[in-house]
């Protein structure tokens, strides 16, 4: 399915919408393509007969909304209190540095995207970061990097893999 | 009427009205920030605050009704220490250059921290760091001397219809930006400048073009011709310290030849020329079932508007050019060849009341093989500047004609700057057309005032012609939809994008208000009843124009010089 016709399922299941459906139409769109895109404002726009920058506005009011699409790997960073006792804060610091973007942000190669939550419940890991729901505990500034080289070799390995598969085909 | 006691004192107050009201009514002063006249409170910014007895904390008085018997402290000590604190609070997240700043002198900001006196640091934080805006040809956006009153979001949204701004983000982050806070050229920004009048600092200013002027009358091979819109000399003197509704046209064009523009013309003039062929349009859309309703074109801003956002309705837009573009055209034209002067080496310049003529001076229908009909367009604002960097004094000044051969005008075309002002000319001279007669009485009074929508039926020739007059674009979006949904009543609809026209337009002197608007309407409406020539069609020159170049209007030549077309504009609007 194409993002465009991503977007209309969504706006299909709220016929005759109003303003007071922009939330729950943003949130659909969210869950099923992963961010909230121009084209997704300016289709929203065209349906509700709603400004763009008005949609904008409310998107960008609420911290659920992204308006990139997400990585390959999707890293949420715990900033509830029993990792920021633990130095969450330096792990997000050296997590901003290494992937060289900002929360909320998608690196360019769509590898990584970077999230911060409030407490993910596992506080007796603390600090602790997830990678795609996988949770990483005790992480310190100087770990990370090779949390992030896991990952990145494990998508290397799914890029040859799929190339080998490719290769076969032909 | 009922009573209210304001600091000891008795006033009157109408039951139903703000604090706010009332107490301007008494002359009691009382600072804003976020307050539009004529718009629902939002009671966002406090700084109107007043200490009411037997409430216990303090009401912003812009939102809260009066009642009888209300006794109200202004000026508190209480009072004024809430109201010091905000404008400290502002100006921790405030960049620190005023003297650099574009509104140096005439900031809201800086005159209530002058007011509070606020000599000392008291809040330091980390200041915020934004872009810039530059992209857009007309106005120029810089976030970080926002202080987020929203009076420019509910100008765009609630006045203009346009909605191309809002704020954006939440809390210390938020800002107020475009859709993807995109730059204003990519978005459905008209250029009206509206938001520049209401904005109290320097977060929304024209881009100026004041240095490439100077540029150009520094050069010795440059001759450098300037127009001057029909609404400037109206609101010129009110930068100059003058009270509303002074017209010093005269005085203008002679501080523009001491400022070294070689031709000095009158806009006014091609304001007649634009009503020959708009007149003769509307007759011959009328007699061959052409596109109707006809609309007026003059406007920059609102022909943006009708491209972005109903472009289904392009055809209805007249295809002349607006008077600024017809001087332009003609001056590289038939200007350049009279005087034997090489067009390229010609620098245009027209004084404008308004952004968005920046906008269509750089369209690019507007160029004839590289040469822009219009080379540099300054705001009312920005003449104001460059009068004072030459120190000259408008008071000393004695008063100077217009050149020919674009420098005689119709008091007709000197109404252009009201709203109303196009189609009363306009009638004036279809009269004339379609009977060839003159109308009986040339004032038409169901098209004057600052109403927002207009309508008058006039008889010519067998013929009921109905019109409109719309200024404000949220005026006229709402006269499009109806005429989407089949309204089919009218031959002939003027829009202007400002409220109130030209006279209040988005390059015009900053701070005014509704009553200034009104004299300076008046002002307009003085001119025509003084003057004996009040119709475009009896214009010496413009006659000579047709005799010697054009031939006649709508010819060959009049539609290669004065026509254009328009295209659908695509950007990220709601197009509902």
């Amino acid at each position: 399915m194409s993002h465009s016709d991503e977007i209309t399922a969504v706006l299909k299941e709220h016929p005759q919408a109003r303003r007071d459906s922009l939330i729950p139409i943003l949130q659909q769109i969210q869950d099923r393509t992963g961010f909230i895109s121009p084209q997704a404002v300016q289709m929203v726009s065209d349906e509700l007969s709603l400004p763009t920058s008005k949609i904008y506005g409310v998107a960008t009011f609420y911290n659920q909304f992204r308006f990139q699409p997400l990585g390959k790997f999707h890293v949420q960073v715990c900033r509830g209190t029993a990792c920021h006792v633990k130095g969450s804060a330096a792990v997000l610091d050296m997590l901003i540095r290494e992937l060289n973007i900002k929360p909320d942000e998608t690196t360019r190669d769509g590898l990584f995207s970077l999230e911060i939550v409030a407490c993910i419940g596992a506080c007796g890991l603390a600090p602790v970061i997830s990678v795609n729901g996988e949770f990483h505990g005790g992480v310190t500034p100087d770990n990370i990097k090779k949390i992030l080289d896991s990952y990145r070799a494990q998508a290397q390995k799914d890029q040859s893999q799929n190339d080998a598969q490719e290769d076969k085909a032909k | 009427m009922i009573k209210i006691e304001v600091n000891n004192q008795s006033i009157e107050a109408k039951k139903g009205e703000t604090i706010l009201t009332a107490l301007k009514r008494a002359g009691i002063k009382v600072p804003t920030l976020c307050h539009m006249e004529n718009l629902a409170p939002t009671g966002a910014c406090r700084m109107c605050v007043v200490q009411v007895e037997g409430r216990p904390g303090l009401i912003p008085s812009c939102a809260y009704p009066v009642e009888n018997g209300m006794k109200i402290q202004t000026h508190s000590n209480r009072v004024l220490r809430a109201r010091k604190t905000i404008v400290e609070l502002l100006l921790a997240d405030h960049p620190d250059d005023c003297l650099y700043c574009v509104r140096n002198g005439n900031c809201e900001l800086q005159r209530l921290a002058e007011e509070f006196q606020v000599q000392q640091r008291r809040y330091t934080g980390k200041k915020c760091d934004y872009k810039v805006d530059m992209s857009s040809p007309a106005i120029v956006r810089d976030p970080a001397k926002c202080i987020l009153c929203g009076r420019c979001v509910r100008m765009c949204e609630e006045v203009q219809g346009v909605s191309c701004i809002d704020f954006v983000g939440r809390g210390s982050k938020t800002i107020v930006g475009t859709a993807f806070d995109q730059g204003l050229n990519v978005s459905s920004c008209v250029n009206c400048g509206q938001c520049i009048k209401v904005c109290p600092t320097g977060a929304l200013s024209e881009k100026s073009q004041v240095k490439q002027v100077l540029a150009a009358l520094r050069d010795p091979e440059k001759i450098v011709v300037v127009q001057h819109a029909p609404s400037v000399s109206v609101t010129l003197a009110e930068e100059f310290g003058m009270k509303p509704g002074v017209d010093i046209c005269g005085i203008m064009v002679s501080a523009l030849r001491r400022m070294g523009f070689d031709k000095v013309f009158d806009t006014a003039f091609t304001a007649d020329l634009t009503i020959m062929e708009e007149a003769s349009e509307l007759v011959h859309r009328i007699q061959t079932g052409g596109k109707l309703p006809m609309m007026t074109s003059c406007s920059p801003g609102w022909v943006n508007f009708v491209e972005k956002f109903y472009p289904d309705l392009i055809d209805n837009i007249s295809s002349c050019k607006s008077p600024q573009q017809m001087m332009g055209a003609v001056i590289k034209s038939y200007f350049a060849q009279r005087e034997g002067i090489d067009p390229t080496n010609i620098y245009s310049v027209s004084i404008m009341p308004c952004t968005a003529k920046k906008f269509e001076a750089q369209r690019p229908e507007m160029n004839n093989k590289n040469v822009f009909d219009v080379d540099a367009v300054l705001t009312t604002r920005e003449l104001a500047r460059m009068i004072r960097s030459h120190g000259l004094d408008i008071n000393s000044l004695s008063s100077d004609l217009a050149d020919s051969p674009f420098g005689q005008r119709s008091s007709a075309g000197k109404l252009f700057g009201a709203t109303g002002g196009v189609m009363e000319a306009a009638l004036r001279t279809a009269y004339h057309l379609l009977t060839g007669e003159e109308l009986k009485d040339l004032t038409l009074k169901p098209l004057r005032g600052l109403k927002g929508v207009k309508h008058m039926q006039v008889s010519i020739a067998g013929l009921d012609l109905k019109v409109a007059v719309v200024s404000g674009l949220g005026n006229a979006r709402k006269l499009l939809e109806e005429i989407r949904s089949g309204r089919e009543n009218l031959h002939f609809i003027e829009v202007m994008t400002c409220p109130g026209g030209c006279i209040d337009g988005g390059g015009q002197p900053l701070g005014t208000d509704l009553q200034a608007v009104r004299k300076r309407m008046q002002a307009l409406y003085k001119i025509d009843r003084d003057d004996h020539l009040q119709c475009s069609h009896h214009n010496k020159e413009v006659q000579r124009l047709y005799e010697e170049f054009l031939g006649e209007p709508l010819s060959e030549k009049s539609h290669h010089l004065l026509h254009t077309h328009y295209t659908q504009r695509k950007v990220s609007v709601n197009r509902n």
